[in-house]
């Protein structure tokens, strides 16, 4: 397998994940404007900071109003993580990697991108925001259903899926590093319950309301939303569990390959300190910097897997 | 031009279809024009999720298009077909035969049927091909000889593409089309299958592997990358042969080895089908502002280390002043009279010729000699007066860059418009594998067809069409 065709799948997935991702947040963030709970300027800045795209949006814009911050997470050219641009990354790393897909794979990844292109080629008025954002949920998860019911289980698997839980890892790291600062006052005074809204803004932003509740029961406090997202080996979005999915992709590489390579000592580690942790311990190092540690060792690990994989010459 | 002169593919003399189209003909009669429309909407919607688009050259917006398909076949007889097949084939060995001679003892030249000046002075011949021989004998892997029909009988050779030639890939996912949307067709007709090509591809190419190559050849297709207008083609096959698609980048020579980047290191290439030009090829060797190629490429193939198809210096057999001799190059290597017939061309490096075009400059169409795709031609019916005074300029100031012919009355096929079946001009472009031991071609090819009433264009870059191309099992 070519590096640059790791590479390609790679990337395909990472921009994949990210759309998704971002749409996500578009959908929480118009949840919060529509309950007209918390300050809409604020929530939609802090919405822009979990999707990595507050620095781009402020360079572009003079204020933060809900329909700018849409259209530029939504379908901006200039902004690279919009949905529309992830797209369009996605589905340029699937046309170099064409022959490592499966027909399943690239139709679905092509024909999300028709849908996206059409449906996002003008600003979207907010009554179809929900459809919207409907389509890009199916769309993309037409293309992870191709991906999981029609390729094989080989090195090319594992670069697709090596992309998808790095990106995703980032992910919610982010969304807590963003919303730390709520989650702090009250893990201190163990037990206390926050406001409604911010609880509902982290778990919406990664799809966990119901999981959440299935693990946890109604009663909602800081320190449980914490534990959940960053060590619960259940929660598919968790950086325990992304973690983990990474380390056995690349254990596949290494038995495949016969060889060992430094990224397997990175992962190795990486996740040893999350199952060894407990939340307290956590809290106890201070979530922000525990977060801002964990990205940092994300961005190492993303970086010796293009070496080891010989992903660029 | 008038139309009774014009050899209709379906009706034949006064209006009766001819047979190879009576079963699709009755066909179509059952079927309703609302239906047949809707079919055409589903084959664009099928290529466009499939993604069989290419790019047009010199449009900054239109990055990728379809090329229209119609849905009417074309349908060639098999009595027909092996007629036309045996023609190819002694073309196609006659151009391998030529291609040796001229880089070794050029006997042609030396029995004075071709004048030296044709070979020596052609910018497409690559002397550093001289006094080599590529593995296996094989020059052009892949052929894709251009046809043209004006009658019953009559099929005329318009260009042999001996370089990289394309469009395989349309002519399989039109079948493919086709076979999804209109099941009940080939039912009822007994057409052969065209889905082995990129079987027999991977086949013919392994069996001209370099004696360096161990066990399995490992094959690959090289692309320049996916702005190129035919990224669609490279990638298809590509996968379509189960090898791997690579670009300069991903290659460098490694142990007197061309070798690619895979996860786990160098691995070498045995056989290297490029889609890229000779003078892209290597930059050490060739053009040295490439980035599409491989530095270093030339000096492995030439010391028997890796297999280039086609090989580099083809392009001297496909030129379009060579062209002209082709009758006395079938004849001189095979020792037959060549099957199928060369159109009449006038060089217009000599003078008398020169001087026969200008004064019949709106009867002909004048060709650039290194030119493809439709690009820089003039066809003189159809030509304004100003066309023809720029034409007669650049014919006087480069004459050796020009050669013209007289316009063929193609031959049409109907294609589906909204007012019913009409004839169209069409070509048709066979796709022919070499290997040491056998010439394959695949029955049928790409058939390209003029959308526009009355032109004789069919070139994709240029509004033309395609159409799925039976050949019928009798």
């Amino acid at each position: 397998m070519l590096g640059k065709t790791a590479n390609g799948l790679y990337w395909m997935y990472r921009y994949l994940e990210r759309a998704e991702n971002t749409s996500r947040f578009v959908d929480t963030g118009q949840r919060i404007a529509l309950t007209r709970l918390g300050s809409s300027e604020k929530e939609w800045g802090s919405i822009l900071q979990a999707a990595g795209a507050y620095d781009g949006y402020m360079a572009n814009h003079d204020e933060i109003t809900k329909d700018a911050v849409i259209d530029w997470l939504l379908r901006s050219k200039d902004n690279p993580s919009s949905v529309l641009s992830c797209i369009e990354a996605a589905r340029q790393n699937a046309r170099t990697v064409r022959t490592a897909l499966t027909h399943e794979v690239w139709e679905a990844v092509n024909g999300c991108y028709m849908r996206t292109k059409s449906t996002l080629s003008h600003k979207v008025n907010e009554r179809d925001l929900p459809a919207v954002l409907g389509v890009m949920r199916q769309r993309t998860a037409l293309v992870r259903g191709a991906t999981h019911g029609t390729m094989l289980r080989n090195d090319m698997f594992d670069f697709a899926r090596i992309g998808t839980f790095l990106e995703r890892a980032d992910n919610t790291a982010r969304i807590l590093d963003v919303k730390y600062y709520v989650l702090l006052p009250t893990v201190m005074s163990v037990g206390s319950n926050i406001d409604n809204v911010q609880w509902e803004v982290i778990l919406r932003a990664v799809s966990a309301r119901g999981g959440f509740r299935m693990a946890y029961g109604n009663n909602t406090n800081a320190q449980d939303i914490a534990r959940f997202l960053i060590l619960d080996r259940r929660m598919p979005r968790s950086l325990s569990y992304c973690v983990s999915k990474i380390q056995d992709n690349l254990g596949y590489l290494a038995t495949d390959y016969g060889t060992s390579l430094p990224s397997h000592d990175l992962v190795g580690t990486l996740r040893s300190q999350l199952s060894d942790h407990e939340i307290d311990d956590i809290l106890n190092i201070g979530l922000h910097e525990y977060i801002q540690d964990v990205l940092k060792k994300l961005g190492v690990l993303g970086r010796q897997i293009e070496i080891d994989y010989r992903f660029y010459e | 031009m008038s139309d009774d002169r014009i050899y209709d593919e379906m009706l034949g003399e006064g209006g009766g279809i001819r047979p190879a189209y009576s079963t699709f003909h009755d066909w179509f009669d059952g079927e309703t024009p609302a239906r047949l429309r809707a079919k055409q909407r589903e084959a664009e919607e099928v290529f466009r999720l499939t993604g069989i688009t290419f790019n047009v050259y010199g449009r900054a917006e239109a990055e990728e298009r379809l090329i229209p398909f119609d849905i009417i076949p074309r349908i060639i007889s098999g009595r027909e077909w092996q007629r036309l097949s045996r023609g190819i084939e002694q073309r196609v060995r006659a151009i391998n035969a030529f291609l040796h001679d001229i880089y070794h003892r050029q006997e042609i030249v030396r029995a004075g049927r071709i004048p030296l000046e044709m070979i020596s002075r052609n910018e497409a011949f690559e002397p550093k091909m001289i006094g080599l021989t590529p593995p296996g004998g094989v020059y052009t892997h892949i052929v894709g000889v251009d046809l043209v029909r004006t009658g019953e009988d009559q099929f005329y050779v318009l260009e042999d593409n001996a370089r990289t030639p394309s469009g395989v890939s349309y002519m399989l996912e039109n079948r493919e089309t086709m076979l999804q949307m209109f099941p009940e067709l080939f039912s009822k007709n007994r057409v052969q299958s065209v889905q082995n090509y990129p079987r027999d591809l991977r086949r013919s190419l392994a069996a001209c592997a370099p004696q360096v190559a161990n066990g399995t050849p490992t094959v690959a297709v090289l692309t320049p990358g996916i702005y190129n207008s035919a990224y669609f083609e490279h990638a298809f096959l590509a996968d379509q042969m189960g090898v791997e698609l690579v670009e300069g980048h991903d290659l460098r020579v490694v142990d007197g080895r061309v070798a690619m980047r895979t996860t786990q290191g160098y691995q070498p290439i045995d056989v290297l089908y490029r889609r890229v030009d000779d003078d892209f090829l290597d930059p050490l060797n060739f053009n040295p502002e490439s980035t599409l190629g491989v530095p270093g490429i030339m000096d492995v193939y030439r010391a028997g280390g890796i297999t280039i198809a086609n090989a580099p210096g083809t392009g001297i057999a496909d030129d379009k002043a060579i062209y002209s001799y082709m009758p006395e190059i079938v004849e001189f290597y095979t020792g037959e009279k060549a099957i199928l017939e060369n159109v009449p061309t006038w060089r217009c490096s000599e003078p008398e010729a020169l001087a026969y075009v200008l004064d019949n400059l709106a009867d002909l169409v004048v060709k650039e000699v290194h030119g493809s795709g439709g690009y820089g031609m003039l066809i003189g019916p159809t030509a304004t007066k100003k066309d023809l005074a720029a034409f007669r300029k650049k014919l006087k100031a480069r004459p050796g860059n020009y050669i013209a012919q007289p316009t063929l009355s193609l031959s049409t096929v109907p294609i589906f418009t909204k007012a019913g079946l009409a004839p169209r001009h069409v070509d048709l472009r066979p796709f022919v594998l070499v290997s040491p031991d056998r010439v394959e071609i695949t029955p049928g090819g790409l058939t390209r067809v003029a959308l526009k009433k009355g032109s004789l264009v069919v070139n994709s870059s240029q509004g033309g069409g395609t159409k799925d191309t039976w050949v019928l099992e009798d």
